[in-house]
């Protein structure tokens, strides 16, 4: 883990940089109601761009609300629980509106990799992938040979390209999770949304979906993804975005909100911040409160 | 070039299905209860498709020509057309509401088709058969659909649970309807539209079915990428660039239409649109450009072969086919539930 755990981006210029960059994210008083219950609450997020940013927060503090919205993907799903919607503010992304982009420009831009996305059908791995493609090319036609040039580079990067002809349903945790993140590359997004990337990943797991992230951050990719492990964050991201009761509580490089005045009022626990001896990051350890 | 699904495999088990579906029809046509030589029934048809004098053959007798042409073959035809956009219906609605347990039979649309029909016979306008069964098709469906919905997350269990309750009142809805205005056998015509029956197809039914299935099965089999979007549920085919919701309704709409065609010529025949696209799956994998046109020709096939059995196992008396695919579906609709046991 030493390669990129030398990488100290918390002092590191590209890190230090606040607010939206040309080409990066940039999401203004984001609101969303669901059957009357306001869920996020003018949200303003950010995320520039060859950076990963962390989305943080406690439990139904709004961190998949947010990733969806941007996405453009939450009416959907609204529609499903009967729920009403209303939206106000806006989600820049590299000078285009998304909200107001046609739906199959939004998927050539950005891809969402779901949480615990499962299927019963008996599609491999390199059927699930090359679904990516489906912004890129015509509805009526099969998969070009670009396509699947494409889903192939997607799956290396993500380090599956071992699992190409296995089934999905009978992969791992972790392995389902690589696929996952084949799938999102194979849509080549500029933009990159993860709802918890590392949820039920063992810490082998954990790591190795960070550095993908990384890697792609580091080619231009704008990367935000919803973390649970305020520890990981720490690790790996340039910035975090903390959520809590669908309001942001605070924003900006790891240093600045990974500290303990911030994170005890939120998650109403004790936290003492250390610091990692090799790497110079900080490392949260928590105990009851009082 | 090299593409999945329809690779040089996909397109091997398309040709062998095609001549599967072709030797069916040549053979199930010498099955049954007159003692018609093989030969003298391909003489009828030959003569019908005008190759009599080409081929120098010597024409059947009226009788015999008639039964040929008039009973068998539109039967048979008819079967196929309904076994194929059934197995269609079938897939379509899987993949759409990602329920394994999606049928038009299960989720109520070919009961409420039946009903649709019966309700238009008895006005005695046969010319809106096709319209008033697909009216049907469609309020079972909203009906199936909202109740499922009403019960809070949809699930395949509650969407089937639904559907049962809307078929199970359709079709005492429809026996109602039979019991109380048939003047001949009632007993039959229920069992006709409720177990499934193409008895009575003539070459008029096999227009009907066979124009709704080649334009709307073809239609339908045209999704194939869409429904292949809906893989990992409906945030990942919106997240994928689909309209999902206008997709869902349109492809339904699809669906009910072509369900309410079919069921106006042959009655609501059970489990054909469940378990062929289930077998094609096991066959060949779950990419819809295959499993689309594959399930349409391995399911015109099948219903032939059950209306064959129905029609010869206990001659001369006749079996509803629903009967029959019953017998093959029943079980392979508890393996279903039995393999997403603790899912419910």
């Amino acid at each position: 883990m030493t390669t990129t755990s030398h990488r100290d981006m918390a002092t590191s210029p590209r890190a230090s940089t606040q607010g939206p960059q040309a080409g990066g994210l940039d999401a203004s008083r984001v609101s969303w109601a669901v059957d009357g219950r306001l869920l996020l609450d003018g949200v303003d997020c950010t995320a520039p761009p060859g950076a990963v940013t962390g989305l943080l927060g406690p439990n139904g503090s709004g961190k998949s609300t947010l990733l969806r919205v941007i996405a453009g993907v939450q009416q959907a799903g609204a529609a499903v629980s009967g729920a009403a919607p209303g939206q106000e503010g806006g989600v820049q992304f590299g000078g285009d509106d998304l909200g107001a982009l046609p739906r199959r420009r939004r998927a050539q831009t950005l891809a969402l990799v779901e949480q615990d996305a499962t299927t019963d059908l008996p599609v491999t791995v390199l059927d699930a992938v090359l679904l990516g493609r489906i912004p890129h090319r015509s509805l009526l036609a099969g998969d070009s040979d670009a396509d699947r040039t494409a889903a192939w580079a997607a799956l290396r990067t993500a380090g599956a390209d071992g699992l190409a002809d296995r089934e999905v349903a009978t992969l791992s945790g972790g392995e389902r999770q690589r696929v996952h993140m084949a799938r999102a590359l194979a849509q080549e997004p500029r933009l990159l949304l993860l709802d918890e990337p590392t949820n039920h990943l063992d810490i082998a797991a954990q790591l190795h979906a960070m550095r993908v992230l990384r890697r792609l951050a580091d080619d231009g990719v704008t990367v935000l993804a919803a973390l649970h492990d305020l520890n990981l964050a720490a690790a790996t991201c340039d910035h975090v975005v903390l959520l809590a009761d669908g309001r942001v509580s605070a924003a900006g490089p790891i240093g600045e909100v990974l500290v303990p005045e911030v994170i005890e009022p939120v998650y109403g626990v004790r936290c003492d911040v250390l610091t990692h001896p090799r790497t110079g990051r900080p490392v949260l350890v928590f105990g009851d409160p009082g | 070039m090299n593409r999945t699904g329809t690779g040089v495999r996909g397109v091997a088990w398309l040709c062998v299905s095609a001549v599967a579906l072709v030797v069916t029809v040549l053979v199930s046509v010498t099955i049954g209860p007159a003692d018609l030589a093989v030969s003298e029934v391909w003489r009828s048809i030959a003569g019908h498709l005008g190759l009599g004098g080409l081929l120098d053959l010597e024409p059947l007798s009226r009788i015999r020509d008639g039964m040929v042409w008039q009973l068998r073959l539109p039967r048979i035809l008819t079967a196929a057309a309904v076994g194929g956009g059934l197995a269609v219906c079938g897939v379509v609605m899987q993949s759409l509401t990602r329920n394994p347990l999606a049928d038009p039979y299960l989720l109520g649309l070919s009961s409420g088709a039946s009903l649709g029909a019966v309700l238009v016979l008895l006005v005695g306008i046969p010319l809106l058969l096709p319209v008033a069964a697909f009216a049907g098709a469609v309020l079972a469906l909203v009906a199936a659909l909202g109740l499922a919905g009403s019960l809070g997350v949809i699930t395949p269990t509650r969407t089937v649970l639904a559907g049962l309750a809307v078929s199970q009142l359709c079709a005492a809805a429809v026996s109602f309807v039979i019991f109380w205005s048939a003047k001949g056998d009632a007993f039959r015509e229920v069992l006709s539209w409720l177990m499934g029956s193409v008895a009575s197809a003539t070459w008029t039914s096999v227009a009907i079915t066979g124009v709704a299935v080649l334009v709307l099965g073809t239609a339908l089999s045209l999704s194939g990428s869409v429904l292949d979007a809906f893989t990992f549920g409906d945030t990942s085919a919106a997240a994928l660039g689909l309209p999902v919701n206008r997709v869902r309704w349109v492809l339904l709409v699809g669906v009910a239409l072509l369900t309410g065609t079919l069921v106006s010529q042959s009655g609501s025949i059970g489990f054909v649109g469940l378990i062929l696209p289930h077998a094609v799956r096991m066959l060949t994998g779950a990419r819809h450009r295959l499993l689309l046109p594959l399930s349409a020709l391995l399911g015109a096939s099948f219903l032939v072969w059950a209306d064959t059995l129905a029609r010869t196992v206990f001659e001369p008396r006749e079996l509803p086919v629903g009967i029959v695919t019953a017998a093959v579906g029943a079980p392979v609709f508890a393996l279903l539930l039995w393999r997403g046991r603790g899912r419910a």
